[in-house]
Order: C-alpha cells, then structure tokens, then sequence
C-alpha cells in the first residue's frame, strides 16, 4: 500500500509543482467558473430578485463547467510533452496514476469552489454558514463522483481527435446522478429551514455513486489505457 | 476468466467489495416508490373537450417507426452491399495471378 | 448473409407488415380510447432498448477486460441498435403521453433514465464516429460506465419525481389486448435479433477490409 501512495504522492507533488509555477490552470478555472454564475445569474434574475432555489443548481453547473475545462486542460498539458506516456512506461501501478490525476484535479477543484461557494451565497442570500460541515461533505461528495468519471474519460481521449467536444460529450450525461443528488443534497441544506434528513439521504446516495464509479474507473483505466 | 488481468491490487479489491456491499443494501430502497407529488393529477379525468384527437397521434407513432426502421434497414444494406463489394475486390488482389484462370470471384 | 438470418429476416418482415391487422382487431381502451394502441409499437421497443445497451455493455467487457476483439463488432451494432430503438421509444412515448396525461414529457425516473441513456449511447457513437484510432477501447469503457448508470439515474431520480405508469401493468391486460401485445413483442425481438446479427456482421467485414489493407501495405 505504501507504495501505491506513494506513486499518488508523486503525481500529485508533480501537478502542483508544474501550476505553482504559473497558476494559469487555477486563476483561469476560477474565472470562468465566476463568468458562468453570472450569466446564469443574468438568465435567472427576475425583477431584481433571484428565482427561488436557484442558487445550488447554478452553483453545480459552475462546478460541472469549470471542472470539465480544467481536466480537459490538464491531460493537454500532458499531452503536449507526451508526458502521459512517460508516466504510463513508469513502473508504477496504472490505478496509482489514476489516483494520483484524480487528487490533482480534486484539489484544483476544491479552490474553485472555496470561491464560488461564497460567490454564489453572496449573489443568492444562501445560508452557506447554517451547516458548513455538510455543504462541505456534499460538494467534496459530488467533486469526487464527477471527477472520478471525468479524470478516467479526460485519459483516455488524450490521443482522440475532437477530444475538447467529445469530453463533455460523454461527461455530462454519465454524471447526471451525481448532479441530481449533488443539487438535490445542497439544496435541501440552503433551504431557509433546512431539511438535514433529506440533505443526509442524498449525501448517502453520493457516497454510493461515488465507490461504484471509482471501481468501475479502477478497473477500466488500465485496458483503456494499454494499446 | 484465465485472461483476465492478473489479481487485483488490494485498492481495487477493498473498493469492489464496498461497492457489492452497498450496492446489496441500496438494491430495496431503490424499488420503493416515494408518493408520486400531489400537485400533478392524473389526467384521465379531463373534460372530453380538452383531448386533442388521437388518429394523428397514433399516426405520427407508428408512421415514425415504419419510416426509420426502414431507411435503417436500407442503408444497412447499402453499408452491406459496399463493403462485401470491397472485401471481395481485396480478396481477389490477394489471390495469385493464375487463380484467375480458374475463375477467381 | 447466413440461412438462419435470412429465414429470421424474412419472419420477422412478415410478422411486421402482419401488424396492423392484428394490432387493428384489439378493442379501444375504456379510457384512452384509440391513443392507447401506441403502446403495442412503444413497449416492444422500450424492452429492445434496454435490452440493447444491455448487450452493448456486455459486448463491451468482453472486448476490454476479455480482449475478445469481435466483442467490439457486437458492441458497436447493439450501440447502434440502442439508438434506433430508444428512438422509437422517446418519441411513440410522449405521442402517448399527450394524450393520456396531457403532457408531452415528465421528469420522472423511466422517462430521465430513458433519456440519459439514449444520449450516453449517441454520445458513444459520436466518439467512435470521430474519436480516432483507440477509440474502441474508449467507447468500450463508456459503455460499461452506460450499464451500470442507468441504474443509478432511475434511482436517483426516482426519488426526485414518480409518475410513469407503474410496471405491472401487463399481468392485468386482458385478453384481446394481450394478444397483439405479445405478437408484436415477439415479432420486435426477432427484428432485433436479425438487426444485431446483419450490423455486427458489418463490423466485422469492416475490420477483415482493414486487415487485408494493412496485408497489403506491408
């Protein structure tokens, strides 16, 4: 086990020593993902008041957009100095890999939405201090879900044509459950009173997707990878 | 099941076996029907004048099928016909040159 | 073609243009009326597009984990085929529902599950269509994820919203309607069947065209 972390420390000190550099990945993300609660809010603002409960959807698109950008952009920059290559040559055990992009991308995620949380409690008067613990257990939750899936599908189309497009192509209808429950979970904690039983059934249900799809990635990321 | 890869690593292992295990205790509850909404009404109970007529409807659906299960199966044909047209092509250029005073394809 | 598809093919075109007889004996329902009759054409195809992205996931894991290579050749038709036949069912389904609901769509779970994995099937074609060299294994791994998520969909939005007739009403059909039912069930499965067979046999006749090119370069 020792081993397997790590390789999945190694990978990650790697990721982050590269965006350290130039923070280019991260400032850009969160920018977007700031561009993307505004429009939305442009489209959803009535009157000057917001529609009500409108704010954990917004807040998950903003995430499922940025997000999918940042992974798309991550294997990029692996590809372009077939760096990929050279980590999958390693002998290293495939599923660390895995893993190890996976943490990357999860902690680049996590900073967006330690901005876009406020953001978006700001802009919607959401209670986002009611329960912090718990919006906090949903969203890393959700993350982990659509970045298992994404991580996994990001790697395989690094050598595909059309692989900006067929990215989200092929992210957005696979992670449908995590949104639903994602979406459902927070927006039970952002209610004026909040309803935890509902807010706790959904974060169970998120647990769930998220074991089931870090199996199935574990076990599909090395055929898929292997030409 | 010899060609599968290798054993698992134990990561793979832990995670599968949580994922049969939960996926055995959520298997009931996913069965459970909550109560449907009560703000949607069945609508059988509409006055007759608010139904649109139905020949069209019914029309439009069988209409539909029978039209795209046809051209499918057309141009599965076609898609047929031009590759086994090229496959019997290449075959032949495979075969020595004598074969063909045998009558080749 | 081999014998047995031809005799399938030939069975299931005349059970086909035997339909609207049969389908025209069942009596009117007491309270849809004539619009019910969609339902003889849209519960068939429902049962073959799920039945599809079944074979296709199957297919799929034969081909990645099994490295079965004509696995992929079935995986790619049953792909198709899902499409076809979710097609049928997304659109004879809200005709239906017009009618006996008098809404064209409800977010409930078949009817989101339905959707989802329509769209995730289109988007496996879609790759395999323009994703390049590797992307067999890429949609074989897609559509292992598509089986094991339309579980999860149904699940999750069946706690969201329900209101799609429940399953069972079948067993309580009476007679007169179940007859066509059964024979159009019967003459769909033999279609597919016949469909799965013909387009998997085009994959393969693709891949042996590709094989003989490469002989022939090198």
């Amino acid at each position: 086990m020792s081993a397997f972390l790590r390789i999945v420390w190694i990978v990650v000190k790697k990721d982050i020593t590269v965006e350290v550099r130039s923070l280019e990945l991260l400032s850009t993300t969160i920018f977007f993902a700031i561009t993307v609660v505004l429009m939305f809010s442009f489209g959803l603002v009535v009157e000057g008041r917001a529609v009500p409960d409108v704010a954990p959807a917004i807040l998950w698109i903003a995430i499922a957009f940025s997000g999918t950008l940042a992974l798309g952009r991550t294997f990029e920059r692996e590809r372009q100095n077939d760096t990929l290559r050279a980590l999958l040559l390693a002998p290293a055990d495939r599923p660390a890999i895995y893993v190890g992009k996976l943490t990357g991308i999860l902690l680049l995620l996590a900073l967006v939405e330690l901005v876009l949380v406020p953001l978006v409690g700001l802009l919607f008067n959401a209670p986002i201090f009611a329960h912090p613990g718990r919006l906090a257990l949903a969203l890393m939750a959700g993350s982990v879900g659509f970045c298992a899936v994404g991580t996994l599908f990001a790697a395989m189309l690094v050598r595909a044509r059309s692989r900006d497009v067929l990215l989200p192509i092929m992210l957005y209808p696979m992670t449908v459950p995590v949104m639903i429950a994602g979406v459902r979970g927070t927006a039970a904690l952002l209610q004026p009173e909040p309803e935890l039983a509902i807010a706790q059934f959904w974060l169970a249900l998120l647990a769930t997707f998220d074991v089931v799809f870090l199996t199935l990635a574990l076990w599909t990321f090395d055929p898929v990878m292997t030409d | 099941m010899r060609r599968l890869r290798a054993m698992p690593g134990r990561l793979k292992a832990a995670s599968t076996g949580a994922m049969l295990v939960l996926l055995l205790f959520t298997s009931p509850s996913a069965n459970a029907q909550p109560q449907p909404p009560k703000d949607f009404v069945a609508v059988d109970e509409t006055a007759p004048g608010e139904q649109i007529p139905a020949i069209p409807l019914v029309a439009t659906a069988y209409g539909f099928i029978w039209v795209v299960l046809l051209g499918y199966v057309w141009t599965l044909g076609r898609r047929l016909r031009k590759v086994e047209g090229e496959l019997a092509e290449l075959e032949s250029r495979r075969k020595p040159p004598f074969a063909n005073a045998t009558g080749g394809k | 073609m081999t014998r047995s598809t031809l005799y399938l093919l030939a069975l299931a075109a005349g059970m086909f243009a035997a339909a609207p007889w049969i389908i025209n004996a069942a009596p009117n329902e007491a309270t849809m009326g004539l619009v019910y009759k969609i339902y003889f054409f849209h519960m068939p195809s429902a049962w073959m597009f799920l039945i599809s992205a079944l074979v296709a996931g199957v297919a799929s894991a034969r081909f990645l984990f099994f490295k079965k290579a004509t696995a992929d050749g079935w995986a790619v038709a049953a792909a198709e085929l899902t499409v076809l036949f979710g097609s049928f069912t997304l659109v004879t389904g809200p005709l239906w529902a017009r009618r006996a609901w008098g809404v064209w769509w409800q977010w409930d779970a078949r009817l989101t599950s339905s959707l989802v994995l329509f769209l995730m099937f289109i988007a496996y074609l879609l790759l395999r269509r323009f994703g390049g060299p590797g992307s067999d294994k890429l949609g074989a791994g897609m559509a292992i994820f598509s089986m094991f998520n339309v579980i999860f969909v149904w699940v999750s939005v069946n706690y969201w919203r329900t209101i799609h007739p429940p399953t069972s009403v079948v067993p309580t059909l009476p007679v007169e309607m179940g007859i066509p039912l059964w024979y159009c069930v019967t003459a769909f499965t033999l279609l597919y069947i016949v469909l799965l067979r013909l387009r998997a046999r085009l994959e393969h006749q693709r891949a042996r065209v590709d094989e003989l090119y490469l002989a022939e370069e090198s």
